[in-house]
């Protein structure tokens, strides 16, 4: 118990002590900010995560002399930017984003000389133009639901009047925040004395890179980082205003009367939460033949139940939408649908406005990968398990590596920053590789949804090839007082697990705050604790997390306690 | 009850079990008797599984597959609510879904038949008349297919229905988006509402950009398809018949205005009230009307006008009593006058009916009745009415009575004016146009020699009308 404690003290004083060499330095500007970086830090989730991978795996027990020496390290780090080589830098990084961002904290922190570089705004995507933004849109529609939620609030007992919204407020609130948010990324890579370089950055050669016109720098190790762009498919004219993607959506210029959105994954599914709302209706356009693709199925069928069916949202499955054309001279947006599968034209919608949430495409082009002999595949930088980037003849490239959206491999801001730690760590000389099945998901809808590992079909599938036992056990939110006090009874954990030896393949959640009680499961998938021994971890009561201790309770494992949990800690 | 189906209707074990793992101990009490008696099984029963070691009964959410429907083993049927959790629930059989016992939104006890399965196509004709001869097990879903309990008639609420659904023709429309007709441009919270309102799109008129049909545009036709539904069979024309787009046997929920209609109809309970009923001549104002009916005087004014001018000399009867302990006499006369618009039902209110002149009163009415069409009443011209009249004669409804709408003191039904054989006092026979009307009054403040009086004061004033258009 001290000790974990001792651990996150000293990560978190870490962040603190760098802040304060620069207050020392005389920089009021930041002695305000000082006490919200690395507050910030943890509201991306991501340095969290850095420590939770670096001393799960390696000791947990961190002595308060190498807490001590780490800090020195930093320190040193800090005046001098890393041991000079022949190289300009030890690390550059291409691309400021979340992944980008954990790489450079975590390459400063390793003592390296690392530099940034970025052709548009600090924070990319989900800073800018994705997870925060939309977040601040979502705060906004869970209020509005509960407020115009009549039921819910007669049955609390509160008189609430009619609920209303003014969009440019709403609209300032997500700006205000990416703002916010943006510039704590931008000082804490200044505080950590990263060498920020701004223009597009391309690769010219082995170990060289290009950034703005024409300055070349040399550096021992590259990483790509330069994430996606929302994906548009060929025959829908993006105008902006009545045909938009999540880029303009977040901006909330206008909300629709009826809005279409094109895909049903997590972009489509909180936008029409988001939407519905504040008012709109909204007519999903699903390419497969069910909505929620890549959920697992009966999540999915629960979902729909929920945040689809009582909403004023409906749908049409197994159809592409084969050409959208913007409102122009006073007619609607008209989506012009064909069978998914025939090609047959399936009518035409018309709505006040489509949005686009068909996924996203990695942002690739103009990065020079030509010149190291390497193919992008449908614009994606083919890498191996350890994010080195294979060149045209199947070898990886040395000195290269690729993160985040750019690589395909998960496409979540948490999942590049992990890797981005992962490639520190290898630079440094330390082998390690992510383990992609401990990173969890989620979506913020309300109720949320979030999942870990593997989906009921995926882990059966698996089972059957390695022949091994399945089991499935779920808890349903209706059970548990602390959502009962909430009335928000509505929800379903499901555990899919080994019942020969308690190993978890995959949790999912769906209901009140799914997304922050994922981590109890992606936590005991990442450092492999298994559920005969999860079952005696106690849980405050009466919490939402009782909901996963039930879940884990009701598991049935043949296996025995793996190590005596319940050993007491001497002081 | 298992005697029902002991000669082909065999039950085996429970057909359904929980689509989840974990295992409990599902075999109910019900089946383990019913197991003795096992021939072949055929048909079999699908039972509300227990889902939970305290569930006793369980509502049925949704049937995921419907009447004839080729089901294996191991699919999902139907999504039960327990006490716990909704679960997708599935059969433990192949064969096809012959019968649903219990609807969606039904409510079952464990162990009671909710479905017939049968084992092949041809068994699914027997498997129905099985469940026609049986009538549902259990607790069963609310009652549906009734007609909703025949309301004393108060004018102020035709959406109410108390009659079987009659042919009606919903206004159909050609706007634009919907290409001449061919294609039906609906919200998607627009065809939610069809579908839950039973309402055919394709004859609902959209208000919404482009003509889009938009949810209020679906509530307002489906409360023309009730009112009209009230209506149309007191004109005696048509003879019942399905409404198109009504599915019979279907749970309707209420709309926001019926509930509201429902919640004043129950408030009026607490009101004591009692009626009384007067024939009066109708010549002379037939004859007046026929007059000055050039002039954009309407029928409604008339009556309105000559109704007011009988509350002058009795302000007890357009007095209120809303506390139980006081009562007013309401400083104007406003007739308020029910009217039947698209999408329910409202009383607009001709203010001070009394001193404003028929002609006057006549255009303040037309321009109410557009209002209220155009939904854009202002409350004031719709809920400050001293005195209320529902007029179901021009229909051809001789005499009804109407409840009282809470908040007011009294509430006069029309009828016909219809030609009659009248004995008159010199021992002749003659025709004379009659109609009666009935007032309905709260009897706490209102007694009946008010009513009286006010009604003999009324018929005076019709059979003798020059003073209406003073």
């Amino acid at each position: 118990m001290q000790s974990s404690l001792s651990l996150s003290l000293s990560s978190s004083s870490s962040i603190v002590t760098r802040s304060d060499r620069k207050v020392l330095q005389g920089n009021t500007f930041f002695a305000g900010k000082c006490s919200i970086t690395p507050r910030s830090l943890r509201f991306c989730g991501l340095r969290s995560e850095v420590y939770g991978l670096q001393y799960s795996n390696s000791a947990r027990l961190v002595a308060a002399s190498l807490n001590r020496r780490h800090l020195k390290k930093v320190s040193a780090a800090l005046s001098d930017n890393g041991t000079p080589s022949k190289f300009d830098y030890d690390l550059v990084i291409i691309g400021a984003g979340v992944g980008g961002h954990g790489a450079a904290l975590h390459a400063v922190e390793k003592g390296l000389k690392t530099a940034i570089i970025e052709g548009d705004v600090i924070g990319g995507t989900c800073v800018n133009r994705g997870c925060v933004p939309s977040k601040a849109l979502l705060a906004v529609s869970g209020r509005m639901r509960e407020l115009q939620n009549e039921h819910h609030m007669k049955a609390f007992g509160l008189q609430v009047a009619a609920a209303g919204y003014d969009r440019q407020a709403v609209s300032d609130h997500a700006n205000n925040l990416a703002s916010k948010i943006r510039s704590n990324l931008t000082n804490s890579l200044k505080a950590l004395g990263v060498d920020i370089l701004t223009g597009a950055g391309t690769v010219v050669g082995p170990q060289k890179v290009k950034y703005g016109t024409d300055n070349v720098i040399t550096a021992r190790d590259i990483i790509i980082a330069t994430g996606s762009v929302p994906f548009v498919p060929k025959g829908i004219e993006v105008d902006g205003k009545t045909v938009i993607t999540s880029d303009h959506a977040l901006k909330l210029e206008f909300v629709p009367d009826w809005i279409a959105i094109v895909g049903s994954g997590y972009i489509g599914l909180e936008f029409s939460d988001v939407y519905t709302a504040l008012g709109s209706e909204v007519t999903f356009v699903e390419a497969l033949d069910q909505l929620m693709p890549g959920f697992d199925p009966e999540i999915g069928k629960l979902a729909q139940r929920v945040l689809i069916n009582p909403r004023k949202i409906d749908y049409h499955t197994g159809v592409f939408a084969s050409k959208i054309t913007p409102a122009k001279d006073g007619k609607p947006v008209t989506i012009e649908l064909i069978d998914a599968k025939t090609k047959e034209p399936k009518g035409t919608l018309e709505v006040d406005a489509a949005l686009i949430a068909t996924g996203r495409a990695p942002y690739t082009s103009g990065l020079g990968l030509e010149n190291i002999n390497v193919e992008t595949q449908r614009g994606f930088v083919p890498v191996d398990e350890r994010m080195r980037v294979i060149d045209t003849n199947g070898k990886s490239v040395p000195h290269l590596y690729c993160i985040g959206d750019a690589n395909g491999k998960m496409m979540l801001a948490h999942a590049a920053s992990a890797q981005g730690i992962s490639v520190v760590e290898q630079v440094c000389g330390k082998d390690h590789v992510l383990n992609h099945s401990s990173i969890p998901a989620a979506c913020f809808t309300h109720p949320e949804i979030s999942m870990v590992g593997l989906t009921e079909p995926q882990a059966r599938e698996k089972a059957e090839k390695e022949g091994f036992e399945v089991s499935v056990a779920k808890t349903s939110f209706k059970a548990n007082t602390k959502a009962l006090a909430e009335n928000e009874g509505e929800g379903l954990a499901k555990l899919i697990y080994r019942p020969d030896n308690g190993e978890i393949l995959g949790v999912h959640i769906f209901g009140l705050h799914a997304a922050d009680l994922i981590h109890e499961a992606s936590n005991a998938i990442a450092m492999g604790t298994r559920i005969q021994d999860l079952k005696f971890a106690v849980h405050a009561h009466p919490t939402l997390s009782e909901v996963l201790d039930e879940l884990f309770k009701s598991a049935k494992v043949k296996a025995d306690v793996s190590s005596p949990v319940g050993e007491p800690v001497a002081a | 009850m298992a005697h029902l189906f002991n000669s082909t209707l065999t039950s085996s074990s429970p057909s359904l079990r929980r689509f989840s793992t974990v295992s409990k101990p599902s075999l109910n009490p019900i089946t383990t008797t019913r197991r003795k008696m096992r021939i072949q099984a055929k048909i079999r029963e699908i039972f509300m599984p227990a889902l939970s070691s305290t569930m006793t009964e369980g509502k049925i959410v949704s049937w995921i597959r419907s009447e004839g429907d080729k089901l294996s083993k191991g699919e999902s049927v139907v999504v039960v609510e327990s006490d716990k959790a909704d679960m997708d629930v599935e059969t433990f059989y192949d064969g096809y879904l012959a019968v649903i016992m219990v609807e969606e939104g039904g409510v079952a006890s464990v162990g009671s038949a909710i479905a017939l399965l049968a084992e092949t196509e041809a068994e699914i004709a027997d498997a129905k008349s099985k469940a026609s001869n049986s009538s549902p097990i259990s607790t069963a879903p609310p009652p549906k297919s009734d007609p909703p309990p025949a309301l004393a008639d108060l004018a102020p609420s035709p959406a109410v229905a108390t009659t079987p659904a009659a042919a009606v023709v919903v206004a159909s429309a050609v706007h634009p988006a919907s290409e001449g007709g061919r294609r039906i441009v609906a919200s998607p919270y627009a065809k939610k509402l069809a579908k839950d309102l039973s309402v055919d799109l394709s004859g609902v008129v959209g208000s919404g950009p482009m003509g889009r049909v938009v949810a209020k545009d679906v509530e307002a036709a489906a409360m023309t398809v009730a009112t009209a539904a009230t209506t149309a069979p007191t004109v005696g024309a048509a003879k019942p018949a399905p409404v198109p787009g009504i599915e019979l046997g279907s749970v309707v929920p209420f709309t926001t205005m019926q509930s509201a209609v429902s919640r004043n109809m129950l408030e009026s309970l607490a009101v004591p009230t009692f009626r009384v009923g007067y024939t009066i001549n109708t010549d002379a104002l037939d004859a007046l009307y026929k007059k000055i009916k050039s002039k954009g005087v309407t029928m409604t004014a008339l009556l309105a006008k000559a109704t007011a001018l009988a509350l002058v000399k009795h302000p007890i009867v357009s007095s209120s009593c809303k506390d139980g302990k006081s009562f007013t006499y309401n400083s104007s006369i406003n007739i308020a006058v029910a009217v039947a618009i698209d999408g329910g039902l409202i009383t607009p209110v001709l203010q001070d009916a009394d001193k404003v002149d028929i002609y006057s009163l006549s255009r303040k009415w037309k321009e109410l009745v557009d209002k209220a069409r155009a939904k854009q009443l202002q409350p004031h011209e719709y809920n400050t009415g001293t005195f209320t009249l529902s007029n179901l004669g021009m229909f051809g409804v001789d005499r009804f009575d109407a409840i009282l709408p809470p908040g007011t003191g009294a509430i006069m039904a029309v009828g016909a004016s219809q030609p009659t054989v009248v004995a008159t006092k010199d021992g002749r026979i003659g025709m004379k146009s009659q109609m009666q009307v009935n007032v309905t009054a709260d009897h706490r403040i209102i007694y009946g020699a008010d009513l009286a009086s006010f009604l003999q004061t009324l018929a005076k004033i019709i059979e003798d009308p020059k003073d209406l258009t003073l």
